[in-house]
C-alpha cells in the first residue's frame, strides 16, 4: 500500500490518490486535498462531504451522486457545480474515502 | 403448514420455487410465485430483435409452464409488503401470508426519469431495447436507417446486463458494414463511466475494440435530459451530443411496491447481506437477482449462481442452522462481439474479468476477454439451455463459486 505525505501527515493512499484509510482523514485535511483540485470548500461543500462520511460508516461503501442527490437533498445540477466536471469522484477525495465503485 | 412466498416469477424466482420445490415436503409447505404476468420473456434475446435476429415470439413463453408440480402461480401485481406482520397485499387486494419470502422482481427501465426522453421523439428517433416493445419498435428503425449519427448511451449504472450497450455498438456496426452503409453511419458510445467498462483490464480492451470499429467513445457523460428539439442528449456538465437516432438505457430501477414497502434503498434495490441475500431488518426476507442491491452485475448468471447458494443456506435455516453457504459475487457474460464471434468474461466481487480459459467439462474451455466463435454459439446455445435445463433447476457443471483455473491472474496488480 502506498502512502503519501499530505500536510506533514504520512497518509495511506490508492495509485490515484485516494484515502485508503477512513480515519486518516479530518476536515482540515479534507479542505487542503479539495485546494489540491481546485475546490474552496463552502459549507453547502461541507453538507455533501458530511453526508459521504457519515454513509460510509453506515453503507460500507461510497455513495454513488444518486445516493448523495436524493438522501442528503443536494441536487445534482448543484454537485455538478459545486464539484465541477467529476463530482462523485471528487467529492470521493475530498472525503478520504475510495473511488466510488458504483457500478459492475 | 408454512409458506415460502415468492415475489416475482423471472429467472431468479423460478428457479427457488422449482429447486425448493423438490426439496420442500408438499404435506409441509406451500411454495408460491406471484408475478404480475404469465408472459416469460429469455431477456438476453431482447438485444438481437432489433437487428431482425430474434423474433420476439422465439423468446416468450407461458411462465406458468415452467414451474413444476405443486407450485402454486397467482398471477396479480403486489401492492405492499407487510414484512413485521410477514404478510403481502397483492393489486386486487388479497393478502397472502408467508413464512418465508423471497423478493425477485428485477429491475426495469424508466425513461420517465430523464426529463424530455419519454418526449415527442420517444419511439421515433428515441428507442431503447430493454422491453420486447422497444427491441421491437427498434427493429424497424434500424431496418430502414439509412445513415446519420447513432448514439448508443447508458443513462445511469447500475443497468441490468451491463456490457448490452456495448453488444448493441458491435452489432450495429456489423448490421451497417453488411448493409454497405457503414461509411454513412457515425457510431458514438456515450456513458457514464470513464471508459467502455467498469474494470480496467476490460474496460482497456473492450475501448480498443470501439476503436478497431472506428466508435467514438464519449465518457462521463452523465445526462440531465434529452432535447427533442434539437434531437440532443444534454449532460449535467452542459455537453450536447445530438443524434438522428438514439439507442438508449434508461435508468433501471427496482419495483416500486418495494419503495412503497420501506425495504428499498434510492433505486428501489433491497440491502440484503452479499454473501446470503438476507435483509439485515428482517431474517425471514431475502431478495434474489436484479432485486438486489448486491455489488456485482445484474445478470441472469448472478440470479444462477446465487440460488444454487440460496438453496442450501435455506435448508439449513429452517432446520435451524446457521447458513454456511457464501455467495462470492460469481458473474459470467458471454459478449457478442459481432461476425459470429463473441467473449466470454468470468468475475466476482474480488476478481475482475481476466484474459485466459474457462473450463466447462465436455463443452469448453471458452476463451476469457477474446473473441471466438464458440462463444458465439455458447450464447447462441444457452437459450436452450435456460428453457429446459436452468429454469427447471436441472445442476449445470458450472459451479457456483468463481474459480481461478485457467485465468492470467499475472495481469492482476499488486494491491
Amino acid at each position: 500500500m502506498a502512502t503519501a505525505t499530505l500536510m506533514d501527515r504520512e497518509v495511506h493512499v490508492d495509485d490515484e490518490g485516494f484515502l485508503t484509510e477512513y480515519d486518516e482523514w479530518d476536515e482540515e485535511l479534507g479542505t487542503y486535498m479539495a485546494e489540491r483540485i481546485g475546490i474552496e470548500m463552502t459549507p453547502r461543500h461541507w453538507e455533501a462531504i458530511r453526508f459521504l462520511r457519515s454513509d460510509f460508516t453506515e453503507q460500507g461503501v461510497t455513495p454513488t451522486l444518486r445516493r448523495v442527490s436524493t438522501s442528503a437533498a443536494i441536487p445534482t445540477k448543484e454537485l455538478f457545480t459545486l464539484f465541477p466536471k467529476k463530482p462523485a469522484k471528487k467529492m470521493a477525495y475530498i472525503a478520504g474515502l475510495p473511488k466510488p465503485a458504483g457500478c459492475v | 403448514m408454512q409458506r415460502l412466498l415468492i415475489l416475482g416469477g423471472g429467472t431468479a424466482g423460478t428457479m427457488i420455487a422449482n429447486k425448493l420445490r423438490h426439496s420442500l415436503p408438499t404435506a409441509d409447505w406451500s411454495v408460491m410465485v406471484v408475478d404480475e404476468t404469465n408472459r416469460h420473456h429469455y431477456q438476453p434475446g431482447y438485444l438481437f430483435v432489433p437487428f431482425g435476429r430474434n423474433d420476439p415470439d422465439e423468446i416468450t413463453k407461458a411462465r406458468d409452464e415452467h414451474f413444476v408440480d405443486g407450485v402454486d402461480f397467482v398471477e396479480q401485481a403486489v401492492e405492499l409488503i407487510d414484512a413485521p406482520n410477514n404478510s403481502v397485499t397483492l393489486a386486487d387486494g388479497t393478502e397472502v401470508s408467508y413464512d418465508y419470502l423471497v423478493v425477485a422482481t428485477g429491475t426495469s427501465p424508466r425513461p420517465a426519469e430523464t426529463p424530455g426522453m419519454l418526449g415527442p421523439e420517444w419511439r421515433k428517433s428515441v428507442h431503447e431495447f430493454y422491453t420486447m416493445d422497444g427491441s421491437a419498435a427498434l427493429a424497424a428503425r434500424m431496418a430502414d436507417f439509412e445513415g446519420g449519427r447513432l448514439v448508443v448511451h447508458i443513462t445511469e449504472m447500475p443497468i441490468k446486463c451491463p456490457v448490452a450497450p456495448l453488444e448493441f455498438a458491435f452489432l450495429a456496426d456489423e448490421h451497417f458494414r453488411k448493409k454497405g452503409i457503414r461509411d454513412k453511419v457515425e457510431l458514438i458510445y456515450v456513458t457514464p463511466l470513464s471508459g467502455a467498462f467498469t474494470k480496467p483490464i476490460a474496460s482497456n480492451l473492450l475501448g480498443s475494440m470501439l476503436d478497431d470499429r472506428e466508435i467514438a467513445l464519449e465518457s462521463d457523460f452523465y445526462i440531465e435530459s434529452v432535447d427533442s428539439d434539437k434531437k440532443a442528449i444534454v449532460s449535467y456538465d452542459e455537453r450536447e451530443i445530438p443524434f438522428d437516432l438514439l439507442v438508449t438505457v434508461p435508468l433501471n430501477m427496482g419495483a416500486d411496491f418495494i419503495a412503497k414497502s420501506g425495504l428499498g434503498n434510492e433505486l428501489n434495490y433491497v440491502p440484503v447481506d452479499k454473501h446470503t441475500f438476507q435483509s439485515a431488518d428482517y431474517p425471514n426476507l431475502f431478495a434474489i437477482g436484479d432485486a438486489a442491491d448486491l455489488p456485482t452485475s445484474k445478470a441472469g448468471s448472478v440470479a444462477h449462481f446465487s440460488v444454487d447458494v440460496f438453496e442450501e443456506n435455506f435448508k439449513q435455516l429452517i432446520a435451524g442452522k446457521k447458513m454456511t453457504h457464501s455467495y462470492d459475487g460469481h458473474a459470467n457474460c458471454f459478449i457478442e462481439t459481432g461476425d459470429g464471434k463473441g467473449m466470454l468474461i468470468d468475475f466476482n466481487y474480488d476478481t475482475e474479468p481476466l484474459p485466459g480459459k474457462y473450463p466447462v467439462p465436455g463443452i469448453g474451455p471458452f476463451s476469457l476477454l477474446k473473441e471466438s466463435e464458440l462463444n458465439h454459439f455458447g450464447k447462441l446455445a444457452f437459450r436452450w439451455m435456460y428453457w429446459h435445463l436452468l429454469l427447471p433447476g436441472t445442476p449445470l457443471p458450472l459451479p457456483h463459486d468463481m474459480s481461478l483455473v485457467g485465468k492470467k491472474t499475472e495481469l492482476i496488480k499488486e494491491k
